[in-house]
C-alpha cells in the first residue's frame, strides 16, 4: 500500500503544567506515526503511558503542547463528523432506543435513507430483532455494538476506538474482536484502536504502535502481517505477540510492578 | 398482592378506632370523631364547597407550578452549561433560595391584593428554587461521554441542548419536579389561610374561625393528604417512560 498518510502525528509532544510550585509534568513526547488510508493500528503500552491522551489530541478533542497533527492533510481543529470516536462503553445515550441511536449521526439524512443505513448497520453488529430496545435493557456486548453501529452509520473516514472493549467480559471481547475484523474487511475504514490488551492488539490490526511508559513516545512499531481471521495457536501470531510483551517487559522491569497488571490482568 | 392492600387497610381502620375511642375516652365536644368527619366531608360535598375548594387549590398549584416549570428547566440548562452566567447568577439564587414561601406572604399581598395571583406568585416561587437548582446541578453532572459523542457528530448547539443535554437531564428533572411539587402543595394551604378567600387551606382556617367546625376542618386536612397523594402519584408516573427509566435505580 503506497498511499499517502491519512493521518500524520509529527514531533507530538503534551506538557501539563504542575501543580503550585510543582514540576510541569510531561504525559507524551516527540511522537512520529503516520497512518495510511484503510489501515487498522493499534496502540499499546502500559497504563498511564498516555494513550488515550494521545488519541484524545488526534480527534481534536484535546489540544497538543508541540508538534502538529494532520488529518487528511489539514491540522486538527476539533471533532468531526467524518471522524468518529468509538468510548469504552455508555457512549450510547440511555434515552434513545437501538435505532434511534443509530440513527443520531444522520439526522439530516432524507428519513427513508436514515432507515436503510439503520437496517443495513442493525444486522451489520448482528442486533436484528432489538432494533426498539432501550440501551438499559441490552448486555454490555450488544450495547458497544450499538456504539459501533452507530459510528458507522454517518460513514466516516477513520474510526478512533479507546479500549472499545476493555469493559466486557473475555468471551465476549473475543467475539467483539471477530466481528470487528469481519467489519473493517467490509468496510475499509482506516482504523485507529488504543488497548492495553496486547493480545487484542495482534488480533486486530495491520500494524501495533508500542509506547514507553510516561512520558509516552513510540518505542516499537511492529507490523501484523498475518492473513484474517487470525489463527491465535499459529507461531507467527505467537512470536509477534512475544516480541511486543518484551518490548514493554523489559520497560517495565525498571517501573513498578502495579503496572503490571495492566498488561497482565 | 392482596397483602399489600388487606394490611395498610387493617392498618387504617385500627387508627380510626383508636381515634373515635380517644376522642369518646377525652369527652370533648370539639375535637370530631372520623364519623362526624365523615359527615364534614358529605356537608362539604352537598353545599358544592369541596369541589370548589379543591378545583380552586389545584388551579393556583397547577399555574404557578407550570410557569415555574416553564421557566426554571429552561433558567438551569442555561447556567448549569455556560459557567460564567453560573457564577453571575448562582449567588443570588443560593441567597434568596432558603426564604420559604411563606416569608414572601406580605410581600405578595403587597403586590397582587387578596387575589389568585398572590397564590400563584408564592407556588410559582417555592418551584422556581428546586426546579432551577437541580436543573443546573443535573446538567453540570451530565456524562462527558454524551456531550462529547454528540459533539462528535457534528451536532449545533441548539441540537445539543434539545437532543441530548435536556434527555439526559431529564429523569433528575422530574424528580426535582416531584420534590416542588410536593412543595407547592404545601405552600398553597398555607398561602390560602391568608391571602385569599377559597380554596383547602380557607376552608380549614374559615372552618375553624367560624364556629369552631374542627369536624370541617379535619375533613379539609384529610383532602389535603389525598390530593396530595394523587399528585405525587401523577408525577411519578412520569418517571415510568422508558426515556427516562434508565435514570433511576433499576427496582425490578
Amino acid at each position: 500500500m503506497v498511499s499517502a498518510p491519512v493521518i500524520s502525528v509529527r514531533d507530538l509532544g503534551l506538557t501539563f503544567p504542575g501543580k503550585k510550585g510543582a514540576e510541569p509534568i510531561d504525559v507524551l513526547r516527540s511522537i512520529n506515526l503516520e497512518i495510511t488510508t484503510g489501515e487498522f493500528v493499534c496502540i499499546v503500552g502500559p497504563s498511564g503511558c498516555g494513550k488515550t491522551t494521545f488519541l484524545n489530541i488526534v480527534t481534536g478533542f484535546l489540544r497538543q503542547s508541540t508538534g502538529e497533527v494532520l488529518v487528511q492533510g489539514a491540522p486538527v481543529k476539533g471533532p468531526d463528523p467524518r471522524r468518529i470516536f468509538v468510548f469504552q462503553e455508555n457512549g450510547v445515550f440511555p434515552w434513545l432506543t437501538v435505532e434511534q441511536n443509530i440513527a443520531f449521526g444522520i439526522a439530516r439524512c432524507p428519513s427513508k435513507e436514515q432507515r436503510e443505513i439503520v437496517r443495513r448497520y442493525v444486522r451489520m453488529v448482528g442486533l436484528t430483532g432489538f432494533e426498539k430496545a432501550y440501551p438499559r435493557e441490552l448486555s454490555g456486548g450488544m450495547r458497544q455494538r450499538v456504539e459501533i453501529a452507530r459510528a458507522l452509520a454517518p460513514d466516516p473516514e477513520i474510526i478512533y476506538m479507546d479500549e472499545p472493549f476493555g469493559a466486557l467480559d473475555f468471551i465476549t471481547r473475543l467475539k467483539m474482536r471477530a466481528d470487528l475484523t469481519r467489519i473493517w474487511e467490509k468496510e475499509k475504514k482506516t482504523i485507529l484502536f488504543v488497548t492495553h490488551d496486547i493480545e487484542e492488539s495482534v488480533q486486530l490490526a495491520d500494524r501495533v504502535v508500542v509506547l514507553s511508559p510516561r512520558p509516552g513516545s513510540v518505542r516499537k512499531q511492529v507490523k501484523i502481517d498475518l492473513p484474517r481471521p487470525r489463527d491465535l495457536d499459529s507461531p507467527e501470531y505467537l512470536e509477534l505477540r512475544d516480541e511486543i510483551f518484551h518490548t514493554i517487559g523489559m520497560s517495565l522491569r525498571v517501573g513498578a510492578g502495579e503496572e503490571m497488571s495492566a498488561i497482565f490482568p | 398482592m392482596k397483602k399489600g392492600i388487606l394490611l395498610p387497610l387493617a392498618v387504617l381502620l385500627a387508627v380510626c378506632f383508636l381515634w373515635d375511642r380517644a376522642v369518646l375516652l377525652s369527652r370533648s365536644d370539639i375535637f370530631p370523631t372520623p364519623y362526624q368527619v365523615l359527615l364534614g366531608i358529605v356537608e362539604l360535598i352537598q353545599h358544592g364547597l369541596l369541589l370548589k375548594y379543591v378545583v380552586a387549590s389545584l388551579f393556583r398549584v397547577s399555574v404557578g407550578f407550570v410557569l415555574a416549570v416553564l421557566i426554571g428547566v429552561p433558567v438551569g440548562l442555561l447556567l448549569g452549561w455556560f459557567k460564567p452566567a453560573f457564577l453571575a447568577l448562582n449567588p443570588l439564587i443560593q441567597l434568596l433560595r432558603p426564604i420559604s414561601p411563606i416569608a414572601w406572604i406580605p410581600i405578595a399581598i403587597l403586590w397582587f391584593k387578596v387575589d389568585d395571583r398572590a397564590p400563584i406568585f408564592l407556588i410559582f416561587l417555592s418551584s422556581l428554587f428546586p426546579i432551577t437548582v437541580a436543573t443546573i446541578a443535573a446538567v453540570q453532572n451530565i456524562q462527558p461521554v454524551y456531550v462529547r459523542a454528540a459533539q462528535n457528530f457534528g451536532v449545533t448547539r441548539v441540537d445539543l441542548f434539545r437532543r441530548v443535554i435536556f434527555p439526559a437531564c431529564l429523569p433528575q428533572i422530574i424528580t426535582s419536579l416531584r420534590i416542588s411539587l410536593g412543595i407547592a402543595w404545601l405552600v398553597v394551604v398555607a398561602a390560602e389561610m391568608i391571602a385569599v378567600n377559597s380554596g383547602l387551606g380557607y376552608l380549614i382556617i374559615d372552618a375553624r374561625n367560624a364556629g369552631k367546625r374542627y369536624d370541617l376542618v379535619v375533613a379539609g386536612m384529610l383532602m389535603i393528604g389525598l390530593i396530595g397523594l394523587i399528585l405525587d402519584l401523577l408525577v411519578r408516573s412520569l418517571e415510568r417512560f422508558e426515556q427516562v427509566r434508565w435514570g433511576y435505580s433499576q427496582r425490578g
